[in-house]
C-alpha cells in the first residue's frame, strides 16, 4: 500500500486519540487536576451509546449528541460532588482519588453490563471502504477525521476567542484574583470539567467500533491518553491535536513497515519528544 | 494525607465514646463468634473418624474480579451446574465448594490462596485455574500437600509436568492448533500468514501451527506478533492484504482483541480478496461470539467445545448451566472445563467410596473416562492430560444468535506439545 494510505490510517487513529485525550488536557492543563478517571468517563460514553442503540433502538449517529449531553451531565455532577473538594489537594491525593473512582467505574460497568464485549452497529454509510483518487479509505476513519477537524477548531475558538475562554484562563492562572474581579470561578470550572467529560464520552462512543468496549476499557487505554497529553503539552488544544496525530501516524506506520518493533515506536517517540520538549510540544508552562 | 488524618481523628473520637467502645467490642465478639461457627464442621477440631463423614472440600481458585472475572464465573457456574444436576452428595458425603478470587494474573495471590485452602481449610482437592501463571505457582504446593489439583482451563502444555498431582480436563493450545493446520493443508490452503498476541499462549499456538502446517507441505508466508492489548489492527491487516496469503491464522485473546481484528479484517475487504481467517476456538468462544456478530461469520476454528454441539449431554448441561448462572450468558469451553472437572472429582470420590487419599485419588484419575457435554473425553494415564475429539467449526448465524457449527472432527487428540 502506498504511504498515503498508511498516513490516512494513522491520522484517523490519531484523531480518535485526540478526541478522548483533549478532555484530559483541559482538566490537567487548564484546571491543574490529575484526573486519571478520564478513561472512565470515556467508557461511560461508550456504554451510553451501546445502551441507547440496544434498549431504545436509536441509530448510532443519533446517540452521539445524547452521549455528549449525558457525559457533560455526569461530569458536572462529579465535579460538584467530588472533584471540587480536591482542587487544592496534592497531586498524589488527586491520583489516588481518581484511580479509586476508576476502579468503582469498572466494577459498576461489570455489574450493569457484564464482563463481555459490547457491540455497536454502524450505519451502512460508515461501513467498508470508499475509493478516493485510487486510494481505498475506510469510511468510518474518514468520518473520524472530519469530526476532529470540526471539534478542534471549535474548541480552540472557544478557549482563545470567547469570553468563557478568557474567564477560564484567568481563573486557572489566579483563582483568587479572578474571583475578586467578579468571575464566577466555581461555575467556570464546573463548565470546563463538564466540557472535558462530554468530549471524553463522545470519544468513548466513537472508540467502540475501533477499540471495542468492556469494563477494562477505563484502564486499558489510559496510558495512550496520558501519553498524548504529556507529549502535546497539557492545556493546549493544538498541542494535543499535534501530538495525537504524530503518535497515531508513527504507531500505524511503525506497525506497518516494521511490525517486529512496531508497538515500541510510540514509546520511543515519546522519550525523544519529551527530552526535546519537556513541557510538551506546545506546553504553556516550562 | 488529610483524608487519613480525618479518618484517624474520627476513629479516635468514636473509640473514646462509651457507645463507640461497646459497639467496637460487640463487632469484635461477633467476628470471633462467626469464625467459631465457620470452623466447627471442619476436620481440625474433631477426631479423625468424624472427619471421614464430614463434607468433602474442594478449593476452587479462579478470577472473579478484574479483566478475567467473566472466565472465573464460567468455570464456577460450570462446576455448580454439575452439582445441581447430580446432587451435591457423593458416596454419602456432602461436597462443599470453597470459591476463592485470584483477581487476575497473580501467581503470588494464587499461592497464598492455595496455602490457606490446604492448611487452614484442609481441602481434599484444589480446582479451577483459568490462567497458566497461577496454575504454575500452585503446582509445587499440590506436590507438597499430596493433594490432587484439577486444572479446569489453563491451556499451556507444560502445566501437567510440574507436579504428579496435576490432572487436566480442559485442553492444551497445541492440541487444538495442530488439527487446524492439518485441516487447512488437507483443504487446499497452501499459504498461511500467522498473527498471534505476543505472550506465551500465542507463541505456543504459533509454533505448533507452523510445525504441523509445514510438515504437511504448507507454506508460512510471514509471522507477526502483536501486543496483547493492541489498539488498532489496521496496519497489520493492511500488511496481510498486501502479502495475499490464502488464509491468516490468528490467536488473540477473545473479546475486544478478537472483535477488533475481525472488524478491521472486514472493513478492508480481505474476505472479498479470497483471504480466509482460521483460528483456535478461543477467538470465537461462545460467551463473546454474539458481540462479535457478523464480523465473525465464516471464520473456521478448531476447538473441543461449542455450545452448538448436538448431544443429549450438552442439552442437559446447557439447561443446568442456565439454572445456576441466571441464564444471561451462554456457557463456553471454560464452563465445560468446570463441569468436567467436577464430574471427574465426583467419579474419583465414588471410586474410592468416599475414603479420600491424595495418591489413591491420583491413581483413580488416571485413565478416567467421561461422557462430557463436548463428547467423550479421558485422562491420559501417562501424562494426566486430557485426550479428546477436536472439532472443526465454522461461525454461522442461527435464529437465536451466532454459533460455532461443527462440520468435521479429529478423534483421540493427545497434547502434541509433550
Amino acid at each position: 500500500m502506498s504511504f498515503l494510505g498508511v498516513a490516512f490510517d494513522g491520522i484517523a487513529y490519531g484523531s480518535l486519540l485526540f478526541l478522548i485525550s483533549v478532555g484530559l488536557s483541559i482538566t490537567l492543563g487548564l484546571m491543574n487536576f490529575v484526573n486519571l478517571a478520564h478513561g472512565a468517563f470515556a467508557m461511560f460514553g461508550g456504554y451510553c451509546s451501546v445502551w441507547l442503540t440496544q434498549a431504545w433502538g436509536l441509530p448510532f449517529l443519533a446517540t452521539l449528541p445524547c452521549v455528549c449531553l449525558a457525559g457533560a451531565g455526569v461530569g458536572a455532577l462529579a465535579e460538584r460532588l467530588l472533584y471540587r473538594r480536591l482542587y487544592r489537594a496534592s497531586h498524589l491525593d488527586q491520583v489516588l482519588f481518581s484511580i479509586g473512582l476508576t476502579f468503582m467505574a469498572v466494577a459498576a460497568a461489570t455489574y450493569f453490563w457484564g464482563p463481555t464485549q459490547q457491540r455497536v452497529e454502524l450505519p451502512e454509510l460508515l461501513r467498508g471502504q470508499v475509493r478516493v483518487l485510487g486510494l481505498e479509505l475506510g469510511a468510518y476513519r474518514a468520518f473520524l477525521i472530519a469530526l476532529v477537524l470540526l471539534i478542534s477548531g471549535g474548541l480552540t475558538a472557544l478557549i482563545e476567542l470567547t469570553r468563557f475562554g478568557a474567564q477560564l484562563r484567568a481563573a486557572v492562572d489566579n483563582a483568587a484574583v479572578s474571583a475578586g474581579l467578579g468571575i464566577p470561578v466555581q461555575r467556570v470550572f464546573c463548565l470546563a470539567f463538564a466540557l472535558g467529560s462530554a468530549l471524553a464520552a463522545l470519544g468513548g462512543a466513537l472508540a467502540v467500533e475501533l477499540l471495542g468496549l468492556e469494563p477494562g476499557f477505563a484502564f486499558e487505554y489510559l496510558v495512550y491518553f496520558l501519553l498524548v497529553v504529556s507529549v502535546g503539552g497539557a492545556g493546549s488544544v493544538r498541542g494535543t491535536a499535534l501530538a495525537a496525530i504524530a503518535l497515531g501516524l508513527c504507531d500505524v506506520a511503525g506497525k506497518y513497515y516494521v511490525p517486529e518493533i512496531g508497538s515500541f515506536i510510540i514509546y520511543a517517540l515519546m522519550i525523544v519528544l519529551l527530552t526535546a520538549f519537556p513541557a510538551g510540544l506546545l506546553g504553556r508552562r516550562a | 494525607m488529610t483524608a487519613f488524618k480525618l479518618w484517624w481523628a474520627g476513629l479516635r473520637a468514636f473509640g473514646s465514646s462509651r457507645l463507640g467502645r461497646s459497639l467496637a467490642l460487640g463487632v469484635l465478639l461477633a467476628a470471633c463468634e462467626s469464625r467459631k461457627v465457620e470452623s466447627a464442621p471442619g476436620a481440625a477440631l474433631q477426631p479423625a473418624p468424624a472427619a471421614e463423614a464430614g463434607p468433602i472440600k474442594i478449593g476452587l481458585i479462579a478470577p472473579f474480579s478484574g479483566p478475567f472475572a467473566g472466565m472465573g464465573k464460567q468455570v464456577e457456574s460450570g462446576a455448580r451446574a454439575y452439582l445441581d444436576q447430580h446432587g451435591s452428595k457423593v458416596a454419602g458425603r456432602e461436597i462443599q465448594l470453597l470459591v476463592k478470587d485470584v483477581t487476575g494474573v497473580a501467581p503470588d495471590v494464587a499461592k497464598n490462596l492455595a496455602q490457606g485452602l490446604l492448611v487452614r481449610d484442609k481441602v481434599d482437592f484444589l480446582a479451577g485455574f483459568v490462567l497458566t501463571p497461577n496454575a504454575l505457582a500452585v503446582a509445587p504446593l499440590a506436590s507438597e500437600a499430596k493433594t490432587p489439583m484439577v486444572v479446569m482451563n489453563a491451556a499451556t502444555s507444560v502445566i501437567t509436568t510440574k507436579s504428579p498431582y496435576v490432572v487436566r480436563v480442559s485442553f492444551t493450545l497445541p492440541q487444538v492448533s495442530a488439527p487446524l493446520a492439518t485441516w487447512a493443508a488437507k483443504n487446499g490452503i497452501k499459504s498461511v500468514y500467522t498473527l498471534v498476541s505476543d505472550y506465551a499462549p500465542g507463541a505456543d499456538a504459533e509454533a505448533q501451527f507452523k510445525k504441523t502446517f509445514e510438515a504437511a507441505g504448507g507454506k508460512i508466508t510471514d509471522s507477526v506478533r502483536v501486543p496483547v492489548q493492541n489498539p488498532d489492527f489496521a496496519p497489520y491487516i493492511q500488511r496481510i492484504k498486501d502479502a495475499k496469503p490464502e488464509a491468516v491464522f490468528i490467536f488473540v485473546p477473545a473479546g475486544a482483541q478478537g472483535t477488533a481484528f475481525l472488524k478491521a479484517f472486514q472493513e478492508r475487504g480481505l474476505a472479498q480478496q479470497g483471504i480466509r481467517v482460521i483460528a483456535t476456538g478461543d477467538v470465537t468462544e461462545d460467551q463473546e461470539l454474539d458481540a462479535m456478530g457478523s464480523a465473525a461469520l465464516g471464520v473456521v476454528t478448531t476447538h473441543h467445545y461449542s455450545a452448538a454441539h448436538e448431544s443429549p449431554e450438552n442439552a442437559a448441561f446447557k439447561q443446568a448451566f442456565a439454572k445456576v448462572s441466571g441464564g444471561q450468558v451462554r456457557p463456553n469451553f471454560m464452563a465445560v472445563g468446570g463441569y468436567d472437572g467436577m464430574a471427574a472429582i465426583a467419579k474419583v470420590i465414588e471410586k474410592l467410596g468416599g475414603k479420600l487419599d491424595g495418591d489413591a485419588a491420583m491413581a483413580a484419575f488416571k485413565g478416567l473416562a467421561l461422557d462430557s457435554p463436548r463428547g467423550p473425553i479421558r485422562v491420559d494415564p501417562e501424562t494426566r492430560d486430557v485426550i479428546q475429539t477436536v472439532y472443526v467449526r465454522k461461525v454461522e448465524q442461527r435464529p437465536d444468535g451466532f454459533y460455532n457449527v461443527e462440520f468435521d472432527h479429529f478423534d483421540e487428540q493427545k497434547d502434541p506439545g509433550k
